[in-house]
């Protein structure tokens, strides 16, 4: 799981890019960062070494590549409902290319309304955008889009 | 094709000044940490800092892998004659307006600087490039709203006018030449600088001018170069000693 949102497991966000177990107990995992600055990425490496012992594994390597590069269509629909269920609304869908109108049409996560304002595309982490929701009068956070 | 040493050294002094830049503009930025004007713009430049310093270490990864010193090693141990930024970054924050407007000028060269190495033949540059891509967009987004909406009130305007003035010499530095221009181009690694510059060019003249700037003649403004090549203002050396100081006192340290 994301240890910043304890609701989302890492294979929904998407950033799993690689597993080869060919014998048994091997288990060499790749992981890729959502952002090149998250300081959560070594504690998630760790995470998934620490986790694949205890199931048994013992030839077990986790590293991180740049090889496929992360983008915020990757996170799985079981991902994005868990993005909600934590209270961040999910990013939306994109072909590519983030423009600011597409940040500011993020439905509020508590009350589906779409009129709502972003306050900044900078918050708490690198992943995420501050919002205010004009119709339940609640600030919220968003999961960014990330092309 | 193959590359020779040449390449090979071209490479490298193409990955220290990125990184380089990376490393201590992302350094200034974190000096706003708790003195942003509004609460939004400090974590803007603590967020933008944290990307910054990001994808330098990533940079420095490939270099490890070309055979230079482990990341810590390549940012914690050189003096300022050692370091390939451009003058640009190292410049202290000073108020508001100039971090804006350097953070404009950086912002939208390196966008331009890493879509150009998204086509690289060097694979780990291209694969890096294409991520950060995504990240500086919000980079460039922030940049350009701020630019924007003061361009609207009289008084800063006036005001960022004046630092788009005193700036410039110093964003046009960014584009010094290396010695290795055209072995960079003829393996494919880099269009290079004088390219590089045409593009930025076209991006933020229009852009300013959109804002009600005036923007300076790049054809008659006499950049200050020297960074690319270890000559720094006296600025850089003491930035290196506060971002070194916990390193320092115990450089064998298992965090």
């Amino acid at each position: 799981m994301d240890p910043e949102i304890p609701t989302l497991s890492i294979v929904d966000l998407g950033i799993v890019t690689g597993i080869i177990s060919e014998t048994k107990g091997q288990a060499h995992i790749k992981l890729t960062p959502t952002f090149s600055g998250c300081p959560a990425l070594k504690i998630m490496e760790t995470m998934v070494h620490d986790k694949l012992i205890e199931e048994g594994y013992t030839d077990v390597k986790v590293h991180t590549s740049f090889d496929v590069q992360w983008n915020s269509n990757m996170i799985s629909e079981k991902g994005l409902a868990a993005l909600k269920k934590h209270g961040l609304a999910p990013p939306p869908k994109h072909d590519g290319y983030i423009e600011l109108d597409v940040l500011s049409d993020t439905p509020c996560p508590l009350c589906d309304s779409r009129n709502t304002t972003m306050s900044t595309p900078f918050g708490p982490t690198l992943c995420r955008s501050m919002h205010y929701c004009n119709n339940c009068k609640n600030a919220f956070e968003g999961f960014k889009p990330v092309g | 094709m193959e590359f020779t040493d040449k390449h090979v050294q071209g490479l490298k002094d193409l990955l220290y000044k990125m990184a380089d830049d990376l490393l201590i503009i992302g350094h200034r930025n974190s000096e706003w940490t708790g003195l942003g004007p509004v609460l939004e713009e400090d974590i803007a430049f603590s967020s933008m800092a944290q990307d910054k310093v990001g994808q330098s270490l990533a940079l420095y990864e490939i270099l490890h892998q070309l055979g230079e010193s482990d990341p810590d090693t390549v940012a914690f141990t050189r003096n300022a004659p050692q370091f390939h930024c451009s003058q640009l970054v190292e410049l202290p924050i000073g108020e508001y307006d100039f971090s804006l407007v350097r953070h404009f000028f950086f912002d939208h060269a390196d966008a331009i600087r890493f879509d150009m190495l998204a086509t690289t033949v060097v694979e780990p540059l291209q694969m890096v490039a294409k991520k950060f891509r995504g990240e500086i967009k919000y980079h460039t987004m922030h940049a350009d709203i701020w630019m924007k909406q003061l361009g609207e009130s009289e008084e800063a305007k006036m005001r960022i006018q004046s630092t788009i003035n005193e700036v410039f010499p110093y964003a046009l530095g960014m584009f010094e030449p290396s010695e290795f221009e055209s072995e960079l181009q003829e393996a494919g690694i880099f269009d290079g600088e004088f390219a590089l510059r045409e593009k930025w060019l076209n991006k933020v003249v229009p852009l300013l001018e959109s804002y009600g700037y005036t923007v300076p003649n790049a054809e008659t403004i006499i950049p200050e170069f020297g960074g690319r090549k270890g000559q720094h203002t006296e600025h850089l050396q003491p930035l290196l000693d506060e971002m070194t100081e916990v390193f320092a006192i115990d450089p064998g340290a298992d965090w």
